[in-house]
């Protein structure tokens, strides 16, 4: 049989995949028992997570370009679209409550590029910087943006920005997160993808070949804080509170982890990291109990889990490779270059 | 003039601070090329050994003043042993078995060991902030125009006497030599017998210290002290030590003493809310400018 065109399998895909979030949305809130909202909380957070986390693995993972600031760019989305939805598409929704699922996804793609914006603002300096130095000046650039933010007293300062209207709930956050997944593989196999890969392995190597390194690299962070922007617009009208804490670099470090943990480069990896990841500090809230102590040991736990994982397993749960490739062991599932990095 | 002065005061003695853990930092990089990011909070873990020990000698004193510069002496030895001791173990269970590895892994790893700092000393030191004890007798002292404490001064001095000795060790001993040839080429250094395992160990005992002791001088000058303290001293030192050219141990100093003074300015002046930014600013404008920071040496890529 021949295989379809590629936007209409994508299509396809995606009728698919909204008909089974609004079946399982539909089913979540018909759900009742007690506590219910705090499984639904866990379960938007793992949806904002993984979009985050697929994002970062575009800049970290596939173009090699080590970034520690993905939180800035979170916040740069978050920040953005609640400051719309709060001055001006509330208004409009009170008139027209129809339009609020339209307005929210205007709000939160606005916020998509701003903080792509952002991301080419930053990705300019990685035309000089590479490895540490990149990792420490995108650190630097996600503290000025908080430190920004904190000092505009507009959208609440120090103080937070409160009264978010609550409008993203568990469809819209997977629906982003299922396209930002699907974008990932989509790019990673084409010619921009390609690129990527080749900046990631060897920078000379691939100018040689005369690929415009600076180019690519600035792309890289364009579209990953593009959806660090999405998710963060999806986390402020969920959480409806924000405030600049919430954006410090340690979100990041927690970001980073997740990507490195699921394996660089690996799509699924960082998913599977994102989920893990997220369950893991709700799943501990056990331990104390065991522990019979009044203080929480929840993050000494994850810290040690962290530590042991990298001392175990450096190149991360599934290195390069994806969840079905790993599953079905072939060999020739991989190239075998790929496989001796995935190994080294 | 005189509040200039005064602020030129108070930015040295923060940026004397800041160069004693930019030091640590930059051994480390220079020989593992590893931004240790739990170092900063091992800065915090000296200040806490500091904290327990000063209360244990002042609930032992006989009677009188316990505050003594002898016992304050040997509460910043005791700290120095066991950030020490700390800095060796961190390398040797958590460092050494990923050198092999691909970098990020060991930055995940340090990544690791400082939310397990930070966190483990919530849960053993408790969340809430301490009050440092004072060490050493505290008097105000008037330097021309411009009013001081002696800790400002004990901070200088202190600081400057490390500062030397840790000059010493590197260009003057014969370990020193060997760390210089080590943070050359790890590779070629073993093979002219140089214990390379054992040269790096002592690189993370000597720093550690180094942050033990700018972890004593932190309490002493601003005697609020809790877990998360050592996060943001840690970025801005690594920022100093990058400013003076990453490896480069007066590099280290001189960042850190630019990276104090332009924040004791900053935060003196109408722009104060922005104090925490402006290091990373600074950081950004000299990696754009000079990427090798003001003393290092450019390394031109081979291919």
């Amino acid at each position: 049989m021949k295989r379809l065109p590629w936007y209409l399998r994508d299509a396809i895909y995606l009728a698919l995949f909204v008909a089974i979030l609004l079946a399982a949305s539909w089913a979540l809130n018909a759900l009742r028992f007690p506590g219910i909202a705090y499984y639904n909380r866990i379960i938007v957070m793992i949806g904002i997570n993984i979009t985050l986390a697929v994002s970062l693995n575009i800049i970290n993972g596939h173009a090699g370009q080590f970034s520690l600031g993905h939180a800035g760019f979170m916040a740069v989305g978050a920040y953005f679209s609640a400051f719309l939805t709060y001055f001006y598409f509330s208004p409009l929704v009170e008139k027209y409550p129809s339009a609020q699922g339209a307005l929210l996804v205007v709000a939160v793609l606005a916020g998509g590029a701003l903080a792509a914006v952002a991301g080419y603002l930053v990705g300019l300096p990685s035309l000089r910087l590479r490895g540490d130095y990149l990792a420490i000046v995108t650190l630097g650039f996600g503290e000025i943006i908080r430190v920004l933010i904190l000092n505009i007293e507009k959208i609440g300062g120090a103080r937070g920005f409160s009264g978010i209207p609550h409008w993203s709930n568990f469809f819209w956050v997977y629906f982003f997160a299922g396209i930002t997944v699907l974008v990932s593989f989509r790019l990673v196999r084409s010619s921009v993808g390609r690129a990527f890969l080749a900046v990631r392995e060897d920078q000379i190597a691939a100018e040689a070949m005369g690929i415009n390194t600076t180019k690519y690299k600035v792309k890289a962070f364009v579209i990953g804080s593009f959806w660090a922007g999405v998710a963060g617009g999806l986390f402020a009208h969920y959480m409806m509170y924000l405030n600049p804490t919430m954006f410090m670099f340690l979100k990041s470090f927690d970001l980073v982890v997740m990507v490195v943990l699921g394996g660089l480069g690996s799509i699924s990896g960082s998913i599977i990291a994102a989920v893990i990841l997220t369950i893991l500090p709700e799943g501990l809230r056990m331990a104390r109990e065991v522990l019979h102590t009044d203080k929480d040991p929840r993050m000494i736990i994850y810290s040690i889990t962290l530590i042991v994982l990298m001392l175990t397993r450096p190149q991360g749960i599934f290195g390069r490779r994806e969840l079905w490739q790993v599953l079905a062991k072939r060999k020739d599932a991989v190239p075998k270059k790929e496989r001796d990095d995935a190994a080294a | 003039m005189q509040e200039l002065l005064q602020n030129l005061l108070n930015g040295i003695a923060v940026g004397a601070i800041y160069a004693l853990i930019a030091l640590g930092y930059t051994m480390v990089y220079g020989i593992l090329k590893l931004i240790n990011f739990a170092h900063g909070d091992v800065f915090m873990l000296g200040a806490f050994v500091g904290y327990y020990a000063g209360r244990w000698a002042a609930a032992h004193a006989n009677s009188g003043h316990p505050a003594n510069y002898f016992i304050a002496g040997g509460i910043m030895l005791l700290s120095m042993a066991v950030c020490g001791v700390f800095g060796y173990l961190n390398e040797r269970i958590a460092y050494r078995p990923l050198r092999n590895s691909p970098r990020i892994a060991s930055l995940i790893t340090a990544i690791g060991v400082s939310f397990l700092l930070e966190y483990g000393g919530q849960f053993v030191f408790g969340p809430d902030p301490k009050f440092f004890p004072t060490l050493t007798p505290k008097h105000i002292v008037h330097l021309g125009g411009i009013v001081t404490t002696n800790y400002q001064i004990i901070v200088l001095v202190v600081a400057v006497i490390f500062m030397g000795l840790l000059q010493y060790i590197i260009y003057g001993t014969k370990f020193g030599r060997a760390m210089r040839a080590v943070s050359y080429n790890f590779e070629i250094a073993s093979l002219m017998g140089i214990p390379v395992d054992r040269v790096i160990s002592t690189t993370f005992v000597i720093g550690s210290a180094l942050a033990a002791v700018a972890g004593i001088l932190f309490g002493l000058s601003y005697p609020k002290i809790e877990p998360l303290m050592g996060i943001m001293p840690g970025l801005k030192a690594f920022i100093a030590a990058v400013l003076g050219g990453i490896g480069n141990v007066p590099g280290a100093v001189v960042g850190g003493l630019t990276i104090g003074i332009v924040e004791a300015f900053v935060g003196g002046s109408q722009f104060s809310n922005f104090r925490d930014a402006i290091a990373f600013v600074i950081l950004i404008a000299i990696l754009l400018f000079r990427p090798s920071g003001l003393f290092g040496k450019y390394e031109a890529e081979k291919v």
